[in-house]
């Protein structure tokens, strides 16, 4: 059965850039635990002529053709930004590298 | 930075380790729209006057996939000699970086569009090699970032960014290599070819305009080392060493110079007893090093999950083969064929690549030109003008036609070669076609005898020493008087005419 650890809790906390206090970590781990205990019992329903899926909508190629619909506008697409300058949108200093 | 700078030099590194290398090839397409959505993707426009809801990822906006960006990458599948996967799906990418809107990247992870290639790629000396392509998949490009603060506009030191969106959606294919060994001192020679055959077939494919100075063709290299087995110890027992991933690589000589870089950056480390760490690596132009980002294991860890918002893409065997159809030839079975049909040396040819002429070239044979004096022309006078002009040969003024009909001129004896380069001067210079230059100009060879008649009458009379020659039968004499009458028409008489002239009018054969 899989289980989840306090570190990985940890580790998933700092990737989602999230601030958990020590009392949070062990909470959670118990709980993500239960819940991904509960998710694996469909892989013991799963036999191999159930295919996989990972969209209920029994569709695929929904596409669109390749034709221009006109952009918001700088000013539209700035309105909401809580910082702006030069049309362009003003973040804080990034710490850390480039992706 | 705890970094040695010094690097072993590359010749000795080759000789105690064997490099392997992969890469990842980032091509952004030409669709008129967005992956995702309906903005323009045009280069160079106003910041953030390309976007969208869909594209700057606001609440409540959901993504269409481009009909275009599906076929051109399965086209670019296909001539990258992939299977394409008859059901593929899109992949949430997850990081936190301003340029991407929604915290996300869409991507393809465990169902790429196309996998299991290959690509025969030429050297320079006619060698062939066969590089493995491990998959391509689809994904929208980033946004922009400006650094503003800080003396060098780079991210260290600088108190704030400014985010530009119009790139963001841009539909991207990345190829990624499997690793490619046992080049030895060949391997940045053929990673280089490698990205330049990739960037050749975009091209003829007319799915990409692959500016590798505009970014859109990008390319990511990986590096290792491995240690070369002594004496009586099988090879394939040495392991290979950590890599590192080499961003921002952005024009050829770049690729084979960071592979340069790398080899003589690992070898010294290694050699030294220390050991690579498996980590991003920023390449700068300026100086020609790279300098460490992120340790990798640090970065990798992405939480890909299925793209609720997305249906999978499945396209039929009908589809897929109707595609194949519309294949070009290879970009080097054309180059063999060109060049058997225009009898040009391999150095020729090779030129003529590496100044990016080949398409011209063509279209000035089709025009009615000699494939000798296309190239005469193209490789000749226009190189230089672009050469000069810091401008590639394709963005002159002069066209194919304009070339073709030039030479025509000079092969009806309309123009001589002095007069033809002045015509081509006015073409460049946007006076029109070279027939209206030449009217323009009053360029045209004076070939009216009775008017050239009349100007060696007046040389002879001017140089009565030189016609007492030519009168005695010293035929070389007869080169003063064709002088005297082109420079007299100001170069627009036909020499070799008025030659025959000088010396039928003393009886001589010339
Ligand atoms: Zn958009």
């Amino acid at each position: 059965m899989s289980s989840i650890s306090r570190d990985d809790v940890a580790r998933l906390a700092q990737l989602a850039r999230i601030d958990l206090s020590d009392v949070e970590l062990d909470r959670l781990a118990g709980q993500l635990t239960a819940i991904v205990d509960a998710v694996a019992q469909v892989s013991q329903v799963a036999t191999p002529d159930v295919p996989a899926t990972s969209h209920p909508v029994p569709l695929t190629n929904v596409f669109r053709a390749d034709e221009v619909r006109p952009p918001l506008g700088q000013e539209a697409a700035l309105a909401a930004a809580p910082a702006a300058e030069g049309g362009r949108f003003r973040v804080p200093q990034i710490m850390g590298e480039e992706p | 930075m705890s970094e040695p700078v010094e690097l072993m030099d590359v010749d000795q590194a080759l000789e105690q380790f064997d490099p392997a290398f992969g890469i990842e090839v980032h091509v952004e397409l030409n669709t008129k729209t967005k992956m995702f959505c309906g903005c323009p993707t045009e280069f160079g426009a106003e910041p953030n006057t390309q976007v969208c809801p869909v594209c700057l990822g606001l609440p409540g906006a959901l993504p269409v996939v481009n009909a275009k960006a599906i076929e051109s990458a399965i086209r670019l599948g296909l001539a990258l000699n992939c299977s394409i996967a008859p059901r593929s799906r899109f992949a949430r990418k997850n990081y936190f970086y301003p340029d991407l809107a929604k915290d996300y990247q869409i991507s393809q992870y465990d169902e790429p569009i196309a996998f299991d290639g290959y690509l025969d790629v030429e050297l320079d000396d006619g060698t062939v090699v066969r590089v493995a392509i491990e998959r391509a998949h689809m994904e929208e490009d980033a946004g922009k970032n400006v650094h503003v603060g800080g003396a060098t506009g780079r991210i260290q030191g600088a108190e704030y960014s400014l985010v530009d969106y119009n790139r963001g959606g841009i539909p991207l294919v990345e190829i990624v290599t499997r690793t490619v060994e046992g080049m030895g001192e060949r391997t940045a020679e053929v990673a280089r070819a490698y990205v330049a055959t990739v960037r050749d077939l975009a091209k003829a494919l007319g799915i990409s305009d692959v500016r590798m100075e505009e970014g859109s063709l990008r390319a990511d290299v990986n590096l290792s080392l491995r240690a070369k087995a002594a004496d009586g110890e099988d090879q394939h027992a040495v392991p290979l060493g950590k890599r590192s991933e080499t961003k921002n690589v952005n024009s050829l000589r770049a690729v084979e110079r960071s592979i340069r870089h790398e080899i003589g950056r690992q070898a010294a480390l290694l050699a030294a007893g220390g050991a690579v760490t498996q980590e991003t690596r920023h390449w700068h132009e300026d100086t020609s090093m790279t300098t460490p980002g992120r340790s990798k294991e640090e970065a990798e860890d992405y939480r890909y999950f299925p793209e609720p918002d997305l249906l999978p893409v499945a396209p039929s065997k009908e589809w897929i083969e109707e595609l194949r159809g519309t294949l070009p030839e290879s970009p080097a079975l054309r180059r063999h064929r060109l060049q058997e049909s225009w009898g040009y040396t391999d150095l020729e040819m090779r030129d003529a690549v590496n100044a990016d002429a080949l398409e011209l070239i063509e279209a000035t044979v089709a025009a009615g030109a000699s494939a000798a004096s296309a190239r005469k022309w193209w490789m000749g006078e226009l190189a230089r003008t672009a050469n000069n002009d810091g401008v590639e040969l394709a963005d002159l003024a002069a066209t194919p036609a304009q070339v073709a009909e030039l030479q025509g001129l000079v092969d009806s004896g309309r123009v001589n070669d002095q007069l033809a380069r002045q015509v081509l001067e006015g073409v460049l210079a946007g006076e029109g076609s070279p027939g209206e230059v030449v009217a323009a100009r009053g360029l045209e060879v004076v070939s009216d005898d009775g008017a050239l008649l009349a100007a060696i009458d007046e040389a002879l009379a001017a140089q009565p020493d030189v016609a007492a020659k030519i009168r005695d039968g010293k035929v070389q004499a007869a080169g003063a008087i064709v002088g005297a009458v082109m420079k007299a028409t100001r170069g627009q008489a036909d020499a070799a005419r008025v030659r025959e002239l000088v010396l039928t009018k003393f009886g001589l054969e010339g």
